[in-house]
Protein backbone atom coordinates (compact mmCIF):
# COMPACT_ATOMS: atom_id res chain seq x y z
CA UNK A 1 0.00 0.00 0.00
CA UNK A 2 1.25 3.36 -1.15
CA UNK A 3 1.92 5.91 1.91
CA UNK A 4 0.47 8.63 0.86
CA UNK A 5 -2.85 6.77 0.77
CA UNK A 6 -2.70 4.87 3.52
CA UNK A 7 -2.15 8.21 5.57
CA UNK A 8 -5.44 10.13 3.37
CA UNK A 9 -7.48 7.10 4.80
CA UNK A 10 -6.08 7.09 8.40
CA UNK A 11 -6.79 11.17 8.33
CA UNK A 12 -10.08 10.72 6.98
CA UNK A 13 -11.24 7.61 9.44
CA UNK A 14 -9.34 10.18 12.02
CA UNK A 15 -11.58 12.68 11.05
CA UNK A 16 -15.09 10.68 10.72
CA UNK A 17 -14.31 9.15 14.69
CA UNK A 18 -13.74 11.97 16.24
CA UNK A 19 -17.61 13.17 15.51
CA UNK A 20 -19.21 9.95 16.39
CA UNK A 21 -16.80 9.60 19.89
CA UNK A 22 -17.50 12.80 20.56
CA UNK A 23 -21.29 12.41 20.36
CA UNK A 24 -20.88 9.69 22.45
CA UNK A 25 -19.13 10.78 25.36
CA UNK A 26 -21.51 13.81 25.45
CA UNK A 27 -25.34 11.77 25.34
CA UNK A 28 -23.84 10.63 28.46
CA UNK A 29 -25.49 12.99 30.64
CA UNK A 30 -28.34 13.71 28.18
CA UNK A 31 -31.75 12.25 29.01
CA UNK A 32 -33.98 10.93 26.27
CA UNK A 33 -36.33 13.02 27.89
CA UNK A 34 -34.55 16.32 27.84
CA UNK A 35 -35.18 19.74 25.91
CA UNK A 36 -31.52 19.21 24.95
CA UNK A 37 -32.28 15.50 23.45
CA UNK A 38 -34.90 16.80 21.25
CA UNK A 39 -32.85 19.97 20.06
CA UNK A 40 -30.16 17.46 18.77
CA UNK A 41 -33.02 15.18 17.44
CA UNK A 42 -33.85 18.51 15.45
CA UNK A 43 -30.19 19.03 14.26
CA UNK A 44 -29.81 15.61 13.24
CA UNK A 45 -32.40 15.63 11.10
CA UNK A 46 -32.21 18.99 9.92
CA UNK A 47 -28.41 18.26 8.99
CA UNK A 48 -29.04 14.95 7.25
CA UNK A 49 -31.47 16.39 5.38
CA UNK A 50 -29.30 19.11 4.28
CA UNK A 51 -26.65 16.66 2.99
CA UNK A 52 -29.16 14.57 1.26
CA UNK A 53 -30.52 17.88 -0.90
CA UNK A 54 -26.59 18.75 -1.13
CA UNK A 55 -25.84 15.45 -2.37
CA UNK A 56 -28.37 15.71 -4.92
CA UNK A 57 -28.00 19.17 -6.26
CA UNK A 58 -24.12 19.74 -5.58
CA UNK A 59 -22.89 16.14 -5.75
CA UNK A 60 -19.21 14.78 -6.00
CA UNK A 61 -18.39 12.29 -7.93
CA UNK A 62 -19.85 10.76 -10.70
CA UNK A 63 -23.23 12.05 -10.16
CA UNK A 64 -21.66 15.34 -10.76
CA UNK A 65 -21.88 14.45 -14.68
CA UNK A 66 -25.68 14.09 -14.42
CA UNK A 67 -27.65 17.00 -15.61
CA UNK A 68 -29.99 18.98 -13.42
CA UNK A 69 -32.71 17.70 -14.94
CA UNK A 70 -32.55 14.34 -15.09
CA UNK A 71 -31.82 14.31 -11.12
CA UNK A 72 -34.97 16.51 -10.54
CA UNK A 73 -36.67 14.41 -12.62
CA UNK A 74 -35.40 10.40 -10.42
CA UNK A 75 -35.91 12.81 -7.43
CA UNK A 76 -39.89 13.62 -8.20
CA UNK A 77 -40.53 10.71 -10.06
CA UNK A 78 -39.40 8.21 -7.04
CA UNK A 79 -41.09 10.73 -4.26
CA UNK A 80 -43.97 9.90 -6.20
CA UNK A 81 -43.48 6.40 -6.23
CA UNK A 82 -43.17 6.26 -2.91
CA UNK A 83 -46.44 7.98 -2.48
CA UNK A 84 -48.34 6.29 -4.38
CA UNK A 85 -46.79 2.67 -3.29
CA UNK A 86 -48.11 3.40 0.87
CA UNK A 87 -44.36 4.53 1.70
CA UNK A 88 -42.69 1.33 0.57
CA UNK A 89 -39.31 2.19 0.41
CA UNK A 90 -37.44 -0.46 -1.98
CA UNK A 91 -39.47 0.70 -5.24
CA UNK A 92 -38.28 4.17 -5.88
CA UNK A 93 -34.81 3.35 -4.27
CA UNK A 94 -34.98 0.20 -6.99
CA UNK A 95 -36.13 2.22 -10.26
CA UNK A 96 -34.35 5.67 -9.28
CA UNK A 97 -30.74 3.57 -10.22
CA UNK A 98 -32.83 2.08 -13.54
CA UNK A 99 -34.12 5.65 -14.27
CA UNK A 100 -31.36 7.57 -13.74
CA UNK A 101 -29.32 4.71 -15.65
CA UNK A 102 -31.94 5.35 -18.89
CA UNK A 103 -32.10 9.03 -18.38
CA UNK A 104 -28.25 9.47 -18.69
CA UNK A 105 -27.89 7.56 -21.59
CA UNK A 106 -30.90 8.86 -23.71
CA UNK A 107 -30.83 12.71 -22.88
CA UNK B 1 -20.76 -9.07 27.56
CA UNK B 2 -22.86 -8.36 24.30
CA UNK B 3 -26.19 -10.25 24.65
CA UNK B 4 -26.03 -13.27 21.49
CA UNK B 5 -29.97 -12.97 21.03
CA UNK B 6 -30.42 -9.04 20.37
CA UNK B 7 -27.33 -8.89 18.53
CA UNK B 8 -28.65 -10.94 15.94
CA UNK B 9 -32.20 -10.10 16.43
CA UNK B 10 -30.14 -6.28 14.99
CA UNK B 11 -27.79 -8.34 12.90
CA UNK B 12 -30.89 -9.97 11.02
CA UNK B 13 -33.25 -6.31 10.91
CA UNK B 14 -30.90 -5.74 7.57
CA UNK B 15 -32.94 -8.76 5.55
CA UNK B 16 -36.00 -6.93 6.07
CA UNK B 17 -37.75 -5.69 3.19
CA UNK B 18 -37.69 -2.39 3.81
CA UNK B 19 -34.21 -2.00 4.88
CA UNK B 20 -31.12 0.06 3.43
CA UNK B 21 -29.12 -2.97 2.72
CA UNK B 22 -29.79 -2.72 -0.76
CA UNK B 23 -29.39 1.00 -1.51
CA UNK B 24 -25.76 1.01 1.05
CA UNK B 25 -24.44 -2.05 -0.74
CA UNK B 26 -25.38 -0.20 -4.24
CA UNK B 27 -23.44 2.71 -3.32
CA UNK B 28 -20.26 1.31 -1.64
CA UNK B 29 -20.28 -0.82 -4.83
CA UNK B 30 -19.77 2.54 -6.80
CA UNK B 31 -17.35 3.65 -4.01
CA UNK B 32 -15.46 0.64 -4.46
CA UNK B 33 -15.30 1.03 -8.00
CA UNK B 34 -14.39 4.89 -7.98
CA UNK B 35 -11.00 3.80 -5.56
CA UNK B 36 -10.06 1.29 -7.81
CA UNK B 37 -10.12 3.76 -10.61
CA UNK B 38 -8.01 6.57 -8.27
CA UNK B 39 -5.26 3.83 -7.73
CA UNK B 40 -6.18 2.52 -4.71
CA UNK B 41 -5.45 -1.33 -4.05
CA UNK B 42 -8.12 -3.59 -2.87
CA UNK B 43 -6.11 -3.47 0.27
CA UNK B 44 -6.44 0.13 0.78
CA UNK B 45 -10.36 -0.01 -0.76
CA UNK B 46 -11.57 -2.44 2.43
CA UNK B 47 -9.31 -0.51 4.29
CA UNK B 48 -10.68 2.93 3.91
CA UNK B 49 -14.45 1.46 3.92
CA UNK B 50 -13.81 -0.40 7.14
CA UNK B 51 -12.00 2.66 8.75
CA UNK B 52 -14.17 5.38 7.65
CA UNK B 53 -17.77 4.25 6.99
CA UNK B 54 -19.12 6.89 5.74
CA UNK B 55 -19.95 7.33 2.02
CA UNK B 56 -20.00 11.20 2.17
CA UNK B 57 -16.22 11.46 3.67
CA UNK B 58 -14.96 8.74 1.82
CA UNK B 59 -15.98 10.31 -1.72
CA UNK B 60 -14.67 13.92 -0.02
CA UNK B 61 -11.22 11.69 0.66
CA UNK B 62 -11.27 10.63 -2.97
CA UNK B 63 -12.07 13.93 -4.74
CA UNK B 64 -9.03 15.35 -2.28
CA UNK B 65 -6.47 12.92 -3.07
CA UNK B 66 -7.18 13.61 -7.23
CA UNK B 67 -6.30 17.30 -6.97
CA UNK B 68 -3.42 16.36 -4.72
CA UNK B 69 -4.87 18.23 -1.29
CA UNK B 70 -2.78 17.80 1.99
CA UNK B 71 -3.50 15.48 4.65
CA UNK B 72 -4.26 18.76 6.85
CA UNK B 73 -6.56 19.51 4.10
CA UNK B 74 -7.68 16.41 3.40
CA UNK B 75 -8.77 16.07 7.69
CA UNK B 76 -10.49 19.90 7.73
CA UNK B 77 -12.69 18.82 4.38
CA UNK B 78 -14.03 15.26 5.96
CA UNK B 79 -14.16 16.94 9.12
CA UNK B 80 -16.83 19.58 7.99
CA UNK B 81 -18.97 16.38 5.77
CA UNK B 82 -19.10 14.28 8.87
CA UNK B 83 -19.80 16.56 11.48
CA UNK B 84 -23.36 15.67 11.02
CA UNK B 85 -22.48 12.30 12.97
CA UNK B 86 -22.06 14.47 15.92
CA UNK B 87 -25.59 15.38 16.43
CA UNK B 88 -26.47 11.91 15.25
CA UNK B 89 -24.71 9.97 18.03
CA UNK B 90 -25.82 12.94 20.65
CA UNK B 91 -29.90 12.04 19.76
CA UNK B 92 -28.85 8.52 19.54
CA UNK B 93 -27.06 7.15 22.59
CA UNK B 94 -29.39 8.33 25.22
CA UNK B 95 -32.26 6.08 23.92
CA UNK B 96 -29.53 2.88 23.67
CA UNK B 97 -27.78 4.06 27.68
CA UNK B 98 -28.66 1.49 30.65
CA UNK B 99 -26.59 1.65 34.42
CA UNK B 100 -26.08 -2.17 33.68
CA UNK B 101 -24.19 -1.50 30.47
CA UNK B 102 -20.43 -1.19 30.56
CA UNK B 103 -19.25 1.80 28.74
CA UNK B 104 -16.98 0.14 25.88
CA UNK B 105 -19.71 -0.81 24.08
CA UNK B 106 -21.04 2.66 23.56
CA UNK B 107 -17.51 3.95 23.00
CA UNK B 108 -16.87 0.75 20.21
CA UNK B 109 -19.92 0.91 18.65
CA UNK B 110 -20.02 4.68 18.26
CA UNK B 111 -18.15 3.29 14.71
CA UNK B 112 -21.22 2.38 13.48
CA UNK B 113 -23.14 5.67 13.34
CA UNK B 114 -23.84 6.64 9.97
CA UNK B 115 -27.44 7.45 8.32
CA UNK B 116 -28.49 3.78 7.28
CA UNK B 117 -27.71 2.42 10.71
CA UNK B 118 -29.40 5.50 12.62
CA UNK B 119 -32.62 5.40 10.56
CA UNK B 120 -33.02 2.15 11.27
CA UNK B 121 -32.11 2.19 15.06
CA UNK B 122 -34.66 5.55 15.29
CA UNK B 123 -37.42 3.20 13.85
CA UNK B 124 -36.93 0.18 15.37
CA UNK B 125 -35.89 1.20 19.37
CA UNK B 126 -38.90 1.52 20.69
CA UNK B 127 -39.67 -2.44 20.05
CA UNK B 128 -36.61 -3.29 22.06
CA UNK B 129 -35.98 -3.71 25.83
CA UNK B 130 -33.88 -0.77 26.63
CA UNK B 131 -30.97 -2.69 28.52
CA UNK B 132 -30.69 -4.56 25.17
CA UNK B 133 -30.40 -1.90 23.09
CA UNK B 134 -26.80 -1.24 22.71
CA UNK B 135 -26.79 -4.79 21.83
CA UNK B 136 -28.88 -4.67 19.31
CA UNK B 137 -27.34 -1.59 17.89
CA UNK B 138 -24.22 -3.01 17.76
CA UNK B 139 -25.61 -5.95 15.51
CA UNK B 140 -27.41 -3.35 13.51
CA UNK B 141 -24.01 -1.35 12.87
CA UNK B 142 -22.18 -4.81 12.12
CA UNK B 143 -24.75 -6.03 9.72
CA UNK B 144 -24.49 -2.60 7.32
CA UNK B 145 -20.91 -2.21 8.16
CA UNK B 146 -20.54 -5.87 6.56
CA UNK B 147 -22.57 -4.82 3.84
CA UNK B 148 -20.16 -1.50 2.83
CA UNK B 149 -17.39 -4.05 3.16
CA UNK B 150 -19.12 -6.58 0.68
CA UNK B 151 -19.77 -3.91 -1.51
CA UNK B 152 -16.54 -1.96 -1.77
CA UNK B 153 -15.34 -5.32 -2.56
CA UNK B 154 -17.52 -6.19 -5.39
CA UNK B 155 -17.38 -2.84 -6.85
CA UNK B 156 -13.70 -2.99 -6.79
CA UNK B 157 -13.82 -6.14 -8.91
CA UNK B 158 -16.58 -5.14 -11.21
CA UNK B 159 -15.42 -1.44 -11.80
CA UNK B 160 -14.32 -2.94 -15.14
CA UNK B 161 -17.73 -3.95 -16.04
CA UNK B 162 -19.18 -0.82 -14.98
CA UNK B 163 -20.19 1.73 -17.49
CA UNK B 164 -20.42 5.81 -16.36
CA UNK B 165 -24.73 5.35 -16.86
CA UNK B 166 -24.49 2.53 -14.36
CA UNK B 167 -22.17 4.08 -11.88
CA UNK B 168 -24.42 7.62 -12.16
CA UNK B 169 -27.52 4.77 -11.31
CA UNK B 170 -25.74 3.27 -8.50
CA UNK B 171 -24.41 6.51 -6.95
CA UNK B 172 -28.41 7.75 -6.80
CA UNK B 173 -29.90 4.77 -4.92
CA UNK B 174 -28.34 5.81 -1.73
CA UNK B 175 -29.72 9.57 -1.60
CA UNK B 176 -33.05 8.91 -3.20
CA UNK B 177 -33.22 5.69 0.15
CA UNK B 178 -32.70 8.39 2.27
CA UNK B 179 -34.89 11.09 1.15
CA UNK B 180 -37.69 8.60 1.16
CA UNK B 181 -37.17 7.46 4.76
CA UNK B 182 -36.58 10.82 6.03
CA UNK B 183 -39.99 11.99 4.51
CA UNK B 184 -40.96 8.50 5.79
CA UNK B 185 -39.83 9.76 9.36
CA UNK B 186 -41.56 13.05 9.32
CA UNK B 187 -44.27 12.36 11.72
CA UNK B 188 -44.05 15.06 14.43
CA UNK B 189 -43.91 18.99 13.50
CA UNK B 190 -40.38 19.16 15.10
CA UNK B 191 -39.22 16.22 12.78
CA UNK B 192 -41.06 17.46 9.51
CA UNK B 193 -40.26 20.63 10.29
CA UNK B 194 -36.01 19.33 10.37
CA UNK B 195 -36.29 17.40 7.59
CA UNK B 196 -38.18 20.59 5.35
CA UNK B 197 -36.04 23.40 6.37
CA UNK B 198 -32.69 20.82 6.25
CA UNK B 199 -33.75 20.56 2.57
CA UNK B 200 -34.21 23.93 1.57
CA UNK B 201 -31.25 26.00 3.66
CA UNK B 202 -28.52 22.95 2.98
CA UNK B 203 -28.46 23.86 -1.24
CA UNK B 204 -29.20 27.98 0.08
CA UNK B 205 -26.07 28.03 2.14
CA UNK B 206 -24.27 26.21 -0.22
CA UNK B 207 -24.05 29.61 -2.52
CA UNK B 208 -22.23 31.40 0.89
CA UNK B 209 -20.09 28.59 1.83
CA UNK B 210 -19.84 24.74 0.17
CA UNK B 211 -18.15 23.88 3.22
CA UNK B 212 -19.85 24.91 5.87
CA UNK B 213 -23.61 24.37 3.88
CA UNK B 214 -24.47 21.35 5.38
CA UNK B 215 -23.54 22.04 9.19
CA UNK B 216 -25.15 25.48 9.23
CA UNK B 217 -28.41 24.31 7.15
CA UNK B 218 -28.76 21.97 9.56
CA UNK B 219 -27.94 24.30 12.43
CA UNK B 220 -30.30 26.72 11.56
CA UNK B 221 -32.83 24.62 10.09
CA UNK B 222 -32.86 22.30 13.31
CA UNK B 223 -33.02 25.52 15.81
CA UNK B 224 -35.81 26.80 13.73
CA UNK B 225 -37.94 23.30 13.97
CA UNK B 226 -37.05 23.03 17.51
CA UNK B 227 -38.46 26.26 18.54
CA UNK B 228 -41.47 25.61 15.91
CA UNK B 229 -42.01 22.37 17.89
CA UNK B 230 -41.73 23.67 21.36
CA UNK B 231 -43.83 26.93 21.11
CA UNK B 232 -46.29 24.67 19.29
CA UNK B 233 -46.59 22.31 22.22
CA UNK B 234 -46.87 24.94 24.97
Amino acid sequence: MSTSIVLAILVTSLATFSSRLLGAISSERIKETSKLFRYFNCLAYSTLAALIARTIIFPVGVLSDASYLSRASVVLFCLFIFFISKRNFVYPTVLSAIMMALLTNYL
Amino acid sequence: MINREFFLKGFKSILAPDSPALALGCCFIAIGALLKNLGFSIQESIFSTMLTYALPGSLVMAESLLVGASLLNIFLAVWFVNARLYPMAVSLFPLMMHESQPRWKYYFSCHFIAVSAWLIMKSKYKDIDKKYRIDFWIGVGCATWTTAVIGTFIGFYASDYLDKNMMMGLAILNPIYFLCMMVGAMKTIQIGASVVLGLLLGPIFYFLSPEWSILLGGLVGGTIAYLIGELNVN
